[in-house]
Formats: C-alpha cells, structure tokens, sequence
C-alpha cells in the first residue's frame, strides 16, 4: 500500500471512531467517558486531515480546508477511484 | 448545509471485474431497501421530531447513509469499469446497459427505478422511528443476502461493514424511541 492509501486509512479510522462516538452520544449525551473520547479522537483527526491536505490537497470543499498554491480540489483521483487492494 | 469530504467512509477493494455482482449490489444503491431510500427517509422524517435528540439522530444516520450510498456507488463502479460488452451481456446486465451504459442509476437488482413510495414521512415520531428500524433490519436482511451471493471475498468485507452499520442504527433508532416515549410520557401527550 502507498504512503498516500495508508495516511487515508488512518483518516477513515479515525473518522469511522468519531461517527460511532458521535451517534452514541446522541443518544447518550451526559457520558463523560464518551465525550472525552469524541474531543480526542476529533484532535487526532484534525490532525492527520491537516498532514494529508499538505501533502494531497483538500479533503473538504466550501471553506473548510485551505488549498495551498493551486486550487487543488479539482485533482483526480475521487474517492470511487481509490480502490485499497491488496 | 452539507459539507462534501474526498474520501470514502470504508476502504473498498474489488477483485474482479464482475458485472453479474454489481447487478445485485446496485439494488443498495436504488432499491427498496437501499441506501438512497434510508437516507432520504430520515433526512426528511427529522423536521417533524419533537425533541433535540431525535432530530441529531436522524440528520447524523441520513448523513451517513449517504456515505453508504457512496460506497455501493464506487463497488458498482469498479466491478463493470472494465466490463467487456460480451461480459456484460453474459451477466445480464445489458437490459441496464442499453439505458445507462456503464452510468450509476437509481434501480433495484431487477431493474426498477426508485421510486419516493419506497418510504413514509408520517409526522407521528413513534411510527417514523418504527419505521426507520424495520428499514434497518430489511437493509441488513439484503446485505445478508448479497454476501451468499458474493464471489468476490474483496467485495464481501466492505458489505460486511454495511451489515454491521445496519445493527448500529437499529440500535441507535431503538434508543431515541425509548426517549421520545419518555418525552411524551413528561408532556402527558397522548
């Protein structure tokens, strides 16, 4: 796997970690333990979103990501076309 | 407002180029029980849920849900990219491919196109959320039966994870029932 596949692969992790926290805390708001999990598993992915778009440009279109130089967002491949075999 | 992210929810792998399986997997793209219907279910039944808890739970899965369709979206994709005609024609796709050629559209394994009576907006938050758990349980039922069908391991895994996210929301879904008649029995609402 390539350096950029597996950078995306640890974004999913994380991100599929803060999907499952979040829909628990909806039902669950006054969890603490939850909720702590949620704030750093969020940092974390703020994070490696933040070293991949240096890298891969932006992840996220309407403001929430910054493109350095160029307007990346426009650059193949799109997610359908990143296929993770072994 | 919604906001896009370049990436997929799930890493998918195909194997195989293999128009037959894509065939019976797009029906969880444009089926009565795929994942255009569920999103567009709880994306619509949120506004009339009466309490805060109810209408996250149901904006949060619909969200999801259109990543799930995303995902069906590019496994449908990269089993026929490379599809000869004659294979396509041998898998029984070429009813679609005289319509679409190889394009992604709303239709069942057989071919129908999706229709909006596939789901309810019912404004009743008990019947909606009734609603969104047997839809939970037919969408894992189909994952069911697309992995005995599957031939393609690669393929398998990410319907597994479909699966998975089925028993999640169902979970989740069951939970904000229990809240909602609790907010009902404090209100006396009847």
């Amino acid at each position: 796997m390539d350096q950029r596949r597996r950078e995306l692969l640890r974004i999913m992790e994380l991100e599929f970690a803060a999907i499952e926290l979040n829909l628990f805390l909806d039902t669950h708001p006054d969890e603490p333990r939850a909720l702590a999990d949620y704030n750093a598993v969020a940092q974390e992915l703020m994070r490696a979103k933040t070293a991949y778009e240096s890298r891969y440009g932006p992840i996220l279109n309407y403001g929430q990501s910054m493109s350095q130089e160029t307007w990346r967002w426009v650059e193949d491949p799109w997610p359908w076309e990143i296929t993770f075999n072994r | 407002m919604w906001i896009y992210e370049k990436k997929l929810e799930y890493p998918i792998r195909v194997s195989y180029t293999n128009p037959r399986l894509a065939k019976e997997i797009i029906t969880q793209y444009g089926g009565p029980d795929g994942e255009l219907a569920a999103s567009l279910r709880y994306l619509t039944q949120r506004y009339t849920m009466p309490t805060p808890q109810a209408k996250a739970v149901l904006t949060d899965i619909g969200t999801e849900e259109l990543a799930h369709m995303e995902i069906v979206a590019a496994l449908v994709y990269n089993l026929i990219k490379n599809a000869t005609v004659e294979e396509i024609k041998a898998a029984g796709l070429d009813d679609y491919y005289a319509d679409h050629d190889k394009a992604l559209y709303f239709v069942n394994a057989a071919g129908a196109p999706w229709v909006a009576s596939y789901i309810q907006s019912k404004g009743d938050p008990v019947t909606d959320l009734h609603e969104d758990m047997a839809a939970e349980q037919k969408a894992r039922s189909t994952y069911e039966y697309l992995i005995r069908l599957s031939d393609d391991p690669d393929v398998t895994d990410a319907l597994r994870f479909l699966r998975e996210r089925e028993i999640v929301h169902f979970q989740r879904f069951g939970e904000t029932l229990n809240l909602v008649h609790e907010w009902m029995d404090s209100k006396k609402v009847f």
